[in-house]
């Protein structure tokens, strides 16, 4: 049962610096898949690095399984960590990379060799494996290695710091799978971090979203595709990103390429409480519906408030197979992506004309990002 | 048309093959410039090799002979008389630089994995030394070698060879040590290794290239030292160079002794370079920009 706790957690590098993670209090339960994700700088390693012991904490603390760990050593904090370049020892071999910890435990010999056995079956690691060198090894096989290496300890905690970056696209959707599995399978408790927001949102039982030094939300996946507390969030979370555009307000809704988007009631009420003139529009890419093919999702039409037309010319079609991806500049000049389908999308310099759901619209206060609630 | 395309043709083609000959000239002048230079240094050492297997009275002669029978007279000379001095010599080398490593291995490790506080200073500081020139110190070295009751033993050159070549030994390894990824020292301090297993089991493999290498050439500059040996030592510490000295008599033919002898000397620093050749390149390059 290990459960770990940031508590008001923060690290600063210098002194007057802003912090590299700034107060962060995250409540991991104990068998989580948490990822932490934010763009480069964000504090999402610094966060895992602190946790790990490699980072000493300038406020706050850090429990795991309800033991303050903030001044203890990283050996003895019952961890182990799979890091970015995997960090194998390259003088020993895979069996003794994945052992070292368990010899310096002065776990006997036997032992040590059993559970090493047993982690290079988990993983699928070939018997012959073991006595190689890590330079003898692909990388998708040193990757698994470093997996191992963690496996072995047994660990109360998983921390995972970029693991897939190394592999290429194919490996990485493969390894991406099997770790989740993994982790579901073992059900110990996980921190992984990646700048990647597919990997954070089919990984993660949770998701926390960093950026500069703080906690921007953390929920399910599905959560934060649906209700993103902020603009932040609305705009890293999906691929593609969430077109995001500056809208002046009128009666009953906000103008966006000529038309009026009809806004509910609350929306409304925070703009006109914080004397809003403008806000900030996002529509994901899939809530743009060519009106062309007359194809509407079924939910569009049952919504009290209409939909919206917005009109615009085709600049630029991303064939994806699946679907196509559609840079298109609205007639206000904005340009925004949709997502249409991938059998016959129109060309480039076609007129078009999407269909919008007021309910798929998100708002966002123009200053500080926060989501109107709506 | 056609008319132009003619005319243009031939002009590419010369063009071409200015081009190509220009490109050639140039490397051609490379080599040359190449040759000379290794020439250049290696003509000297082949002079010597030559002159040790002359009889004394051709070693000598305007314009130098090439016809010449052969002889060992000269290497026998040397073997008869150089026992003690290479007795001397490889005691204070090998001593010397065991000394460095056993003091350099954790210095670098102070300077480059965890550097302590003021590691630059301790950098410069160690460099520094290197800055005066011998000569100032051999005064104090000799008083302080009389005092202790060390002048014209080994031990005094064991310690002053080590002294000598520690900083550059220190700057060495700890160039090496800088490459040890972190990922890989953190990963480490996870898996529980203390400081003595993350030196030994961790960090010694990744640069052992670099410390054979720093050893090397710590040889080789304890092996050739001269200076300190002559001014701190007779007879019980008098190491190969000095033999070298000692195999000019006042007066007579003693070129092609001195050629043997020195030829006997260079053979053990040949051997150490030639073995290490490519570790030791990488060494001083690393050592020379990082």
């Amino acid at each position: 049962m290990a459960g770990v706790n940031y508590m008001a957690a923060s690290r600063v590098y210098a002194k007057g610096a802003p912090p590299a993670v700034d107060a962060l209090d995250l409540d991991i339960k104990d068998g989580e898949f948490m990822v932490l994700v934010g763009p480069s700088g964000s504090g999402k390693t610094t966060a895992l690095r602190m946790l790990a012991g490699l980072e000493p904490l300038d406020g706050g603390r850090i429990e795991i399984a309800g033991r303050d760990v903030s001044d203890v050593q990283p050996k003895d904090r019952d961890i182990a960590m799979v890091f970015q370049n995997y960090a194998l020892y390259p003088s020993k071999t895979v069996a003794e990379n994945m052992g070292f910890a368990l010899k310096m435990q002065h776990v006997p010999k036997d032992e040590r060799d059993r559970r090493v056995r047993e982690a290079a079956r988990i993983l699928n690691l070939d018997e012959s494996m073991l006595s190689r060198k890590p330079k003898q090894l692909s990388g998708g096989q040193r990757q698994r290695v470093a997996m191992g290496r963690a496996i072995v300890r047994e660990p109360k905690v998983f921390l995972m710091d970029e693991p897939l970056s190394n592999l290429d696209a194919k490996l990485r959707v493969q390894t991406r799978s099997q770790i989740a599995e993994l982790q579901r399978r073992l059900g110990i408790t996980t921190v992984y971090v990646t700048h990647d927001q597919v990997e954070a949102m089919t990984m993660g039982h949770r998701v926390a979203v960093l950026s500069d030094g703080k906690l921007q939300q953390c929920a399910s996946p599905r959560e934060l595709y649906d209700n993103p507390v902020n603009q932040f969030v609305a705009g890293f979370i999906g691929s593609p990103a969430m077109n995001l555009q500056t809208a002046p307000l009128t009666d009953g809704g906000a103008t966006l390429a000529g038309t009026v988007i009809p806004l509910a009631a609350p929306v409304r009420a925070a703009a006109a409480r914080d004397q809003l003139s403008e806000i900030v529009l996002g529509i994901r890419p899939e809530h743009l519906h060519l009106a062309a093919e007359g194809r509407y999702p079924d939910t569009a039409g049952q919504d009290g408030a209409g939909l919206a037309d917005l009109t615009g010319e085709v600049l630029l079609v991303e064939e994806l197979g699946a679907d196509a991806l559609l840079h298109v500049r609205l007639a206000g000049g904005d340009p925004v992506v949709a997502r249409a389908e991938g059998r016959k999308p129109p060309g480039p310099g076609t007129r078009v004309t999407f269909r919008v759901d007021p309910a798929d619209v998100f708002a966002f206060h123009p200053v500080t990002g926060a989501r109107l609630a709506g | 048309m056609t008319a132009v395309t003619a005319a243009e043709a031939p002009a590419r083609t010369s063009r071409r093959a200015r081009n190509r000959a220009r490109e050639l000239a140039g490397k051609t002048g490379w080599t040359v410039l190449g040759w000379v230079v290794g020439i250049a240094f290696f003509l000297p050492v082949l002079w010597m090799v030559i002159t040790a297997f002359k009889p004394e009275s051709a070693a000598e002669t305007w314009p130098p002979k090439f016809t010449f029978s052969p002889t060992l007279a000269q290497f026998r000379v040397v073997f008869d008389g150089m026992g003690p001095y290479l007795e001397h010599s490889t005691i204070a080398t090998i001593g010397s630089t065991i000394l460095v490593l056993v003091l350099a291995v954790p210095a670098a490790y102070a300077l480059a994995i965890r550097p302590v506080k003021h590691w630059r200073d301790g950098l410069f500081f160690f460099i520094s030394t290197k800055m005066l020139p011998i000569v100032a110190a051999i005064g104090p070295l000799y008083v302080i070698a009389l005092k202790a009751h060390l002048l014209d033993t080994i031990w005094v050159l064991i310690i002053l060879y080590a002294a000598m070549n520690l900083p550059l030994a220190i700057w060495m390894i700890r160039s090496f040590m800088l490459e040890v990824p972190t990922e890989m020292l953190e990963a480490a301090r996870l898996d529980g290794a203390g400081r003595i297993r993350e030196i030994i089991e961790v960090i010694m493999p990744v640069v052992i290239p670099g410390v054979v290498s720093t050893a090397l050439i710590c040889v080789i500059f304890a092996w050739n030292e001269l200076f300190l040996a002559i001014n701190l030592t007779v007879t019980n510490a008098a190491t190969m160079p000095m033999f070298l000295i000692s195999s000019v008599p006042q007066e007579g033919l003693y070129i092609a002794h001195l050629s043997a002898a020195a030829t006997v000397a260079s053979v053990p620093v040949i051997i150490v370079g030639w073995i290490a050749q490519r570790s030791l390149v990488r060494g001083l390059s690393m050592g020379a920009i990082k």
